[in-house]
């Protein structure tokens, strides 16, 4: 193993003293102080300050109306505009999920259903949100357009079963998206 | 090198040489490499790692050559005009005249001095354009395609083809989803029209129900008017159709293939043993398929083997040991009910103790049940025989899979002769304790419910409740096939190994540590029983647990032969297949 020896910097008389830095850091502290009490913090209206200092007065404010479009929050499923899942539980997302928080149970679509030519749907779809690290693969991965991350970051529960999303909860976040392709339309 | 033609004059030609063994010379991919007469180009490719695509060629079926995907450069060596010496290179070879259009690689066979070219400009575009072709029609089904991650095609697509598709017009309809057999799922948009199906049907399973109907690209895979696919080999056709258009309904939509964990183990269900893959995810199996042996199963199995582990986690599966009081039985731990059954046997003098094992039971488990014989001192030791038809294909007379174990291990010709003096005994109340192991006695053995009602005390391994595990007195929750190590030995003498995929649920135990313990032996491993069988037994001398490898090895001559086997070896010595 190669050895690298650090030569410590040599300090002159100022810098071991170290009282004059301490003194600077103090007017900083105090410069920044009486900026805030002021209402002047700098970013104060960007970061939705709640007039003192930039610190937002959580859960009395919120961060919603402040996200950006591309903020990922819990995955969701979605259905389309004329109200099919989109989600045939290929299990991709399943797969490619880091912390493996999704498991999925699939299942056939019956025979008189009206969207039976799809064959194919999710039985349980359960998302462990103590498990999800918001990652996005499961959007980016599906090939039905069918999850989506949405800006729902508040997912609390008391216990574990509770902090599990299962398929109605899922739909029920994820509500209806336009615009999507739909290719078991009429070509199917 | 000896191959290689010397320097001298009289040095002898490559061409000789090889001819000597029965050879010819192959250039592929600019490497001379020797053949046996007869190979054909995809094998002697296949031989030399320069993989060919493909998709309608099977080696055990016949080859009709419709795909195109397999399509090589070939070359020969000009023909001489007459009287002129064909010219030669240092090493001997004639140069090859390339041919400027394809040859498809897997109906022809090789020639003396052929060159190959599986890559280069002419082969790549070939492909590309077969894949193009292929994909025109071929529906985006893939994620509810139960094929997707064990699909030729998208296997291919990714390899060969050129990614974009550039078909502006509708794709044809066709049938989907269509029911042609009880099991098995047929979806004509996804069929490429290889036909493996149609060939297997008629070459293999003997009832051709299957067939083309229409032209070009309208051409359907349907099933024969009036007829079902329900022969006893149809999920055959799903293991070898190369895209989804074939899928077994069993394991319709129950997982992705990539979830899937593959061992290798052997059948049970008759005497044949056929090789097999078992699929688990987690601890459930949700699938088994044949594995390639060409000396058991070729690459086949029975529809009803290889559907036959829904059980293992069914509702009668037994996980807990059971003590019975007072008439019914209560959840015991496993040191009591294995000092109980202990104690209960004591009681008995030799003679009033009968045992009765199954041939369904591995050799290991045999060998151990033949040591707590000999320590109980009773001679009356019986396996159950299981006869059924011979399917002339896969399936033996003999449905139990060990019986060539089960003689070899008892040392005895007829294992199952002393069955029927043990019922008798039973009848008649000489035989007072009875420990049955792995077998449920009132279906193949004869035993009615009266007859079990009578011995004293009754102990038994069993996998799932019935008649059997309600009258023992103590129930011992075994292992299923899928959860075991161990060995069996084939009709046809070959020993075989069993792998354990998944872990016996809850209490349940290995039946070969439960009998273990009943014997007072001391094997930590199963590795050591056999190494006590091989030690004891001729026919396993030197031989591990490990050395019999994943194909088997053949440890007894039984005279007995596979009729698929032999229907295979026609084929193949007639030409019609590679084997």
């Amino acid at each position: 193993m190669p050895t690298i020896k650090l030569t410590r910097p040599k300090l002159d008389a100022g810098e071991k003293i170290y009282f004059g830095a301490l003194i600077k850091g103090f007017f900083l502290t105090m410069k920044h102080a009486v900026k805030s009490l002021r209402g002047k913090s700098y970013g104060a209206e960007g970061l939705a300050s709640s007039g003192l200092g930039v610190t937002m007065q959580f859960p009395e404010q919120r961060w919603d109306s402040h996200m950006p479009e591309y903020y990922r929050g819990a995955p969701t499923l979605v259905t389309d505009e004329q109200g099919r899942e989109r989600c045939v539980s290929c299990q991709l997302c399943e797969f490619i999920c880091p912390p493996k928080a999704i498991k999925i149970t699939p299942s056939e679509i019956p025979s008189d259903d009206k969207w039976a030519k799809v064959e194919k749907r999710p039985l349980e779809f359960d998302i462990d949100m103590i498990r999800c690290i918001y990652c996005g693969m499961c959007e980016e991965v599906c090939p039905e357009q069918a999850i989506y991350l949405r800006k729902d970051y508040l997912i609390t529960g008391t216990t574990r079963q509770a902090m599990v999303h299962d398929k109605k909860k899922l739909y029920e976040i994820g509500g209806v998206r336009v615009g999507l392709v739909n290719k078991w339309n009429e070509l199917k | 090198m000896s191959d290689s033609p010397t320097a001298t004059a009289e040095a002898k030609l490559p061409k000789d040489i090889a001819a000597e063994k029965g050879m010819v010379n192959v250039q592929i991919d600019g490497v001379w490499h020797q053949f046996p007469k007869g190979t054909r180009m995809i094998e002697a490719c296949r031989a030399v790692k320069k993989d060919v695509p493909y998709y309608c060629y099977h080696p055990k079926l016949s080859v009709p050559g419709n795909c195109r995907m397999c399509m090589v450069q070939m070359g020969m060596p000009p023909r001489p005009a007459p009287g002129q010496e064909p010219t030669r290179d240092e090493n001997g070879y004639e140069p090859i005249g390339w041919m400027p259009r394809p040859a498809i690689s897997c109906a022809n066979t090789v020639a003396e001095n052929m060159g190959i070219r599986t890559t280069g400009e002419l082969v790549e575009k070939c492909r590309e354009g077969v894949m193009e072709f292929l994909l025109i029609n071929h529906p985006l089904d893939c994620p509810i395609c139960d094929q997707a991650g064990e699909c030729r095609l998208q296997e291919q697509s990714v390899g060969f083809g050129r990614g974009v598709s550039r078909f502006v017009d509708m794709k044809v309809k066709k049938p989907k989803n269509v029911d042609i057999g009880p099991r098995i799922r047929l979806d004509d948009e996804r069929c490429i029209m290889c036909s493996r199906c149609i060939r297997f049907m008629d070459e293999v399973a003997g009832d051709p129900v299957l067939g083309f109907t229409q032209r070009g690209t309208h051409t359907t895979l349907t099933v024969h008017p009036g007829r079902l696919l329900d022969h006893n080999y149809s999920l055959n056709t799903a293991d070898i159709c190369p895209v989804g258009a074939l899928t077994s309904n069993d394991f319709r939509f129950q997982m992705r293939v990539w979830f899937l964990k593959e061992t290798p183990s052997i059948d049970v269900n008759c005497g044949t043993g056929c090789n097999i893959t078992i699929h688990t995810r987690g601890n459930t199996i949700h699938r088994i398929t044949p594995r390639q042996n060409n000396e058991v199963n070729s690459n086949w199995m029975p529809d009803s083997h290889r559907l036959n582990f829904h059980y293992i986690d069914g509702e009668t599966r037994l996980a807990e040991p059971l003590i019975k009081e007072n008439g019914t039985h209560r959840a015991a731990t496993w040191p009591e009910a294995l000092t109980n059954t202990a104690a209960a046997l004591a009681k008995y003098a030799p003679s009033e103790i009968a045992i009765i094992a199954s041939a369904r039971m591995t050799n290991e488990e045999l060998f151990l049940i033949r040591a707590l014989a000999g320590k109980l001192g009773t001679a009356a030791l019986a396996v159950v025989p299981r006869k059924g038809e011979n399917d002339g294909l896969l399936i033996a007379a003999d449905r139990n899979p060990n019986t060539t174990g089960a003689k070899l291990i008892l040392s005895s010709e007829d294992p199952s002769a002393p069955l029927a003096s043990i019922r008798e005994g039973v009848r008649s109340g000489t035989v007072k304790a009875l420990l049955v192991f792995g077998e449920d006695l009132t279906t193949e053995a004869g035993f009615t419910a009266d007859d079990l009602a009578k011995p004293e005390f009754i102990a038994s391994i069993q996998l799932l409740a019935g008649p059997t595990a309600n009258a023992s007195h103590v129930v011992l929750p075994g292992a299923a096939f899928a959860e075991k190590r161990g060995s069996m030995v084939n009709l046809s003498g070959r020993l075989q190994r069993l792998n354990r995929a998944i872990e016996p649920p809850a209490q349940a135990r290995d039946d070969w540590e439960i009998l273990r313990d009943l014997a007072g032996g001391t094997q930590n491993l199963i590795e050591e029983v056999f190494k006590d069988i091989a030690s004891t037994v001729t026919e396993f001398n030197g031989l591990t647990l490990s050395k019999i490898g994943h194909q088997g090895t053949v440890i007894t001559e039984t005279g007995y032969e596979i009729p698929l086997l032999k229907n295979e070896g026609v084929r193949k010595a007639a030409g019609i297949i590679n084997g």
